[in-house]
């Protein structure tokens, strides 16, 4: 009889009655072929794997991740409250030990949607990860969180809602923005400047299959992992990097997805992106979940798969070994590294321009990071978009010293007396 | 009239309905020989002032396949399995030979990769050698597309006795369960065989003219002749029988548990609206997981005969049965002792109970009545524990929509009934401890025969129709048909309802039951952005019901 060496938790909840529109990559259809390959591989079956429930996410849960604009009810739908649930439910088995891994194969996805939520971007609208990881923090005092993004597209949302947390390392290897929806994900992103170096990104050129995917995890991320010992580890785990994806460019293999599984050993699987539905969905949803529960996966493979023609350039490979070698020095030398741009100075600010493509909205923000040395620090944000929303106020780091919250607070107050309606939150 | 026979491990409960009421029972207790003997003696005397053509029908549980599966005295099979990719098939394997075969059906019916003739050829030689007269075949999602099954059994028919395609057994999904139920089904196909020739002509010679259906895990029944085909659906009948037993006994509308209170175990069902829950996906016999339909019955290890041991001045009770109780010669202390000291029971030999309770006491150091006293607490605290994790259990149970998320329907059991022979002795401090109304029936000991009498036919089909391929299929009926690119989802559930009446009569259904669309689903099926065509499932059962509901319901027990 087969048995999973890891004690394996999925939620699988494929909303069937869910669509952003009847035609769009996000549809009920998405993952019918997925359950129909898990139910007639019987993966159920297999002791050690068990299947749990979705539930509904509390507001509060999505609040700690979240601003919504102008308010939770108006932007989130059930639907969003029961994906990021589902992983809220798995994460509450993991923290409790009843399962080693879990795998949450869920929709709608959630890796574009910022802090701020002024409507629905890169089909997401509340970010299902750093939900999950917010709330496995303040329930179970998990203080360090790695997040591997491992989608096609540049997981630009979960970026930004942790920009400036150093207790938080967010890697994301995707394909370059130059050639793919978000556009951003760009090696000199690197984070705020109170968490300079916690933010990686490693674009990869179109074209990368297998053989890259695995370099870059063997030879930055584990090394960084191993260096950051986070106490949880997140796969933010799109699998639109297959080489059948009708949105992507890229040449990864189902046998590809659960060697990068074995390979990064996450406690705690979320699905995004991925919209080869009959293709790709089935095969590389069951390689990643036979790897994180330890079963044998060398059977998996899709009916049409030549490994010869799915082979990289010589070109790619080079060029994602330098790229490694850059990102890793960037690593190494984060501290230096954020010295030299932060110089003398006591605020770091930015202004950005964020587009909604799902709904068509164009938001404004400008954000000014307090530069401190003993802690994390705190933000001051000014968001508005084109459709009326606004949202302003201070975020304060949980970390952040006596002497930043007293001035958090003060820069709080003076938003007030201007009338502002702000915010002020924790993050 | 109607005849209910239940033959079970430790004796054959029989009885002989009429209308609404039951007008004899008997018990006649197995021994070790053929089941054929008791079952005779049992109708001997349920029959002999009666004229057996009064008898309208006969239902039969047995526990022949169940007992060959425990038992290990199935016949060898030669399995061939197309397991394409997936999971590494090898823990597939079972009976004397299976088989591993190149070719492919993927999840939308396609034939992704080729059959090899050569090796099925190979295979087969082999087989015949070694006088191997059974084969099954089963392809990874040939339900979806049976062509490569057909084609396997095509190249094999005419060297095997009996040949059984996957397929034919189940159109639900599970590949490895679908391979074994094959192979139980072809394993107990002899032993079963020679007992449906043994029967009908056993109860030939007693003048039955009537038909004669046996009882499946569903609680439905189905005619001998046609069981044939499905003998691994009589597996785990028993439990079945008695919870159909409850029903006929205490019709009830509400949401209910139905406790079973044997020797060895005390199997734990759940009533929703007053139908009894249907296992999710199926059976597990002696560790095979199947896709043999069943209702959801629970056993735990706690009997009137389990075995008592005292540890750290607890008492834990099962889940083995070391005999019979002291009261009854048996070799240690049971909770059937303690029922008989407390004067719930009044059965055996008193002092060999009162002996019993003397060594429990011994071990707490208390007095016999006491130590009866905690024994009888600690099976209903046991009982009672096991039965709040079932309803718990199945209230945590998987949907895939957010409307079932929203609508969420959970089981909410206000009455127990509760059943078997211990039944009175239990039920009221049972009921205390749920929380609940408890309801014992007029016949506790005979629940189970009074069920399979009270049984109807039932039946499961699944359809599947892709307008864009133009195909739909129904697999348990080796169907496929041509559709037009317009065939709706109320079509494709019409039609799924004709198939699944005229299936039912097949089976031995002469009444309307009824029928119950158990899934239902439409996905546009989108390729670009161009909606290509719909994939409709359509899942149908006649839903497992009794005939017969007794006016008088049972003894009600006040809550408290």
């Amino acid at each position: 009889m087969l048995k999973a060496k890891n004690r394996l938790g999925i939620v699988f909840f494929p909303a069937f009655d869910w669509a952003i529109s009847s035609t769009h990559p996000e549809r009920e259809e998405r993952l019918l072929y997925t359950q129909d390959q898990l139910w007639e591989e019987g993966v159920f079956d297999i002791p050690g794997i068990v299947e749990y429930p979705p539930a509904l996410a509390a507001h509060q849960d999505v609040a700690r991740a979240h601003l919504c604009v102008p308010d939770l009810a108006s932007r989130v739908t059930e639907s969003h409250l029961i994906a990021a649930g589902a992983a809220i439910n798995l994460g509450e088995a993991w923290a409790r030990r009843e399962i080693d891994k879990a795998f949450a194969i869920i929709r709608p996805p959630g890796h574009h949607a910022m802090r701020i939520v002024h409507g629905s971007r890169g089909f997401c609208t509340i970010n299902n990860e750093a939900i999950l990881a917010e709330y496995l923090r303040t329930k179970y005092n998990i203080k360090r969180i790695a997040i591997i993004d491992t989608d096609c597209h540049h997981g630009d949302g979960t970026q930004d809602i942790y920009w400036h947390d150093p207790d938080t390392l967010f890697i994301s290897l995707h394909q370059d923005g130059r050639t793919l929806y978000p556009g951003s994900g760009f090696p000199h992103e690197m984070g705020g400047p109170n968490a300079y170096g916690y933010t990686l990104n490693v674009p990869l050129p179109p074209g990368t299959s297998d053989a890259g995917f695995h370099f870059v995890i063997d030879n930055l991320v584990l090394p960084v992992l191993a260096d950051f010992k986070p106490d949880l580890i997140i796969n933010s785990a799109g699998q639109d990097n297959h080489y059948s994806d009708p949105l992507t460019n890229m040449k990864f293999s189902a046998q590809g997805y659960a060697r990068l599984t074995e390979m990064l050993q996450p406690d705690i699987a979320v699905l995004e992106g991925g919209y080869s539905i009959e293709g790709a969905l089935p095969y590389v949803n069951l390689g990643i979940l036979l790897a994180l529960a330890g079963v044998n996966y060398s059977h998996v493979k899709e009916p049409d798969f030549l490994p010869r023609q799915w082979h990289q350039s010589p070109d790619i490979t080079g060029y994602i070994e330098k790229l490694c070698r850059g990102l890793w020095d960037r690593w190494q030398y984060r501290e230096e590294l954020r010295r030299e741009a932060i110089k003398d100075k006591d605020f770091l600010s930015r202004s950005r321009h964020i587009y909604y493509d799902t709904d068509g909205i164009s938001e404004d923000q400008e954000e000014k990071a307090r530069i401190c040395d003993r802690c994390p620090g705190w933000t001051e944000l000014h968001s508005s978009s084109d459709w009326g929303g606004k949202a302003i106020g201070v975020l304060v780091h949980r970390r952040a010293c006596p002497g930043c919250r007293e001035e958090a607070l003060a820069a709080y107050n003076v938003l007030q007396k201007k009338g502002s309606l702000p915010f002020l939150q924790e993050i | 009239m109607l005849i209910g026979l239940d033959v079970g491990g430790t004796h054959v409960d029989a009885v002989l309905l009429q209308e609404r009421k039951i007008l004899k029972h008997v018990k006649v207790p197995t021994g070790e020989g053929s089941l054929l003997g008791p079952v005779g003696k049992a109708l001997d005397s349920l029959l002999p002032e009666k004229d057996p053509n009064l008898v309208q029908q006969v239902n039969l549980s047995t526990t022949i396949c169940t007992n060959a599966i425990v038992e290990k005295t199935v016949s060898p099979v030669g399995m061939f399995l197309i397991s394409g990719p997936g999971l590494d098939p090898s823990f597939l394997n079972c009976g004397a030979s299976t088989t591993f075969l190149s070719g492919s059906i993927d999840h939308r019916g396609r034939e992704t990769a080729p059959l090899n003739p050569a090796e099925i050829n190979a295979a087969r030689n082999d087989l015949q050698a070694k006088g191997i007269r059974l084969a099954g075949i089963v392809g990874k999602f040939a339900t979806r597309n049976p062509s490569q099954e057909k084609e396997v059994q095509r190249l094999l028919r005419p060297h095997f006795d009996q040949i059984v395609m996957g397929h034919t057994l189940s159109g639900r999904l599970g590949f490895p369960r679908r391979v074994y139920t094959t192979y139980l089904n072809l394993a107990v196909w002899e032993v079963y065989s020679s007992f449906v020739k043994a029967v009908s002509a056993s109860l030939a010679q007693k003048g039955l003219r009537a038909p004669i259906h046996v009882l499946k895990a569903d609680g439905g029944t189905m005619l001998l002749d046609a069981s044939l085909k499905y003998p691994v659906e009589t597996v785990l009948s028993g439990p079945a029988a008695s919870i159909m037993g409850a029903l006929a006994l205490c019709p009830c509308n509400q949401d209910a548990l139905v406790i079973d209170i044997g020797g060895t175990t005390t199997d734990i069902a759940l009533l929703a609206n007053g139908e009894p829950l249907l296992e999710p996906t199926g059976i597990t016999i002696e560790g095979y997981p199947t896709l043999v339909r069943a209702l959801g019955s629970h056993p735990a290890g706690i009997g009137g005969d389990s075995q008592i041991r005292v540890s750290k001045g607890e008492i834990r009770i099962g889940p083995r049965r070391l005999g019979p109780a002291m009261a009854f010669g048996g070799p240690a202390p049971t909770p059937t002792d303690a029922m008989i000291v407390l004067g719930l029971v009044d059965l055996g030999d008193r002092e060999l109970a009162w002996a019993a309770m003397q060594i429990i006491a011994g071990e707490l150091g208390c007095e016999p009545t006491k130590a009866a006293k905690l024994v009888h607490q600690a099976m209903v605290g046991a009982i009672c524990q096991k039965a709040e994790e079932i309803i718990k259990e199945t209230n945590t149970r998987p949907v895939y929509t957010v409307q079932e998320v929203l609508m969420e329907r959970s089981i909410r059991p206000g009455i127990a009934i509760v059943i078997g022979g211990p039944a009175p002795a239990i039920a009221p401090a049972l009921g205390k401890a749920l929380g609940m109304q408890t309801i014992i029936p007029p016949n506790p000991g005979v629940a189970n025969a009074v069920g399979a009498a009270a049984s109807r036919t039932t039946t499961e089909l699944t359809l599947l129709a892709d307008t864009s391929q133009g195909k739909l299929s129904v697999p348990e009926e080796d169907l496929t048909e041509t559709i037009p690119y317009n065939f709706s989802l109320a079509q494709a559930r019409a039609k799924a309802i004709d198939l699944l009446r005229k299936r039912a009569a097949r089976l031995g259904l002469t009444d309307n039951p009824p029928v119950d669309v158990l899934e239902e689903q439409s996905f546009n099926m989108v390729r670009g952005f161009t909606t290509t065509g719909k994939d409709l499932r359509v899942r149908v059962q006649v839903r497992p019901g009794v005939r017969v509901q007794f006016e008088e319901g049972g003894e009600t027990l006040a809550e408290s």
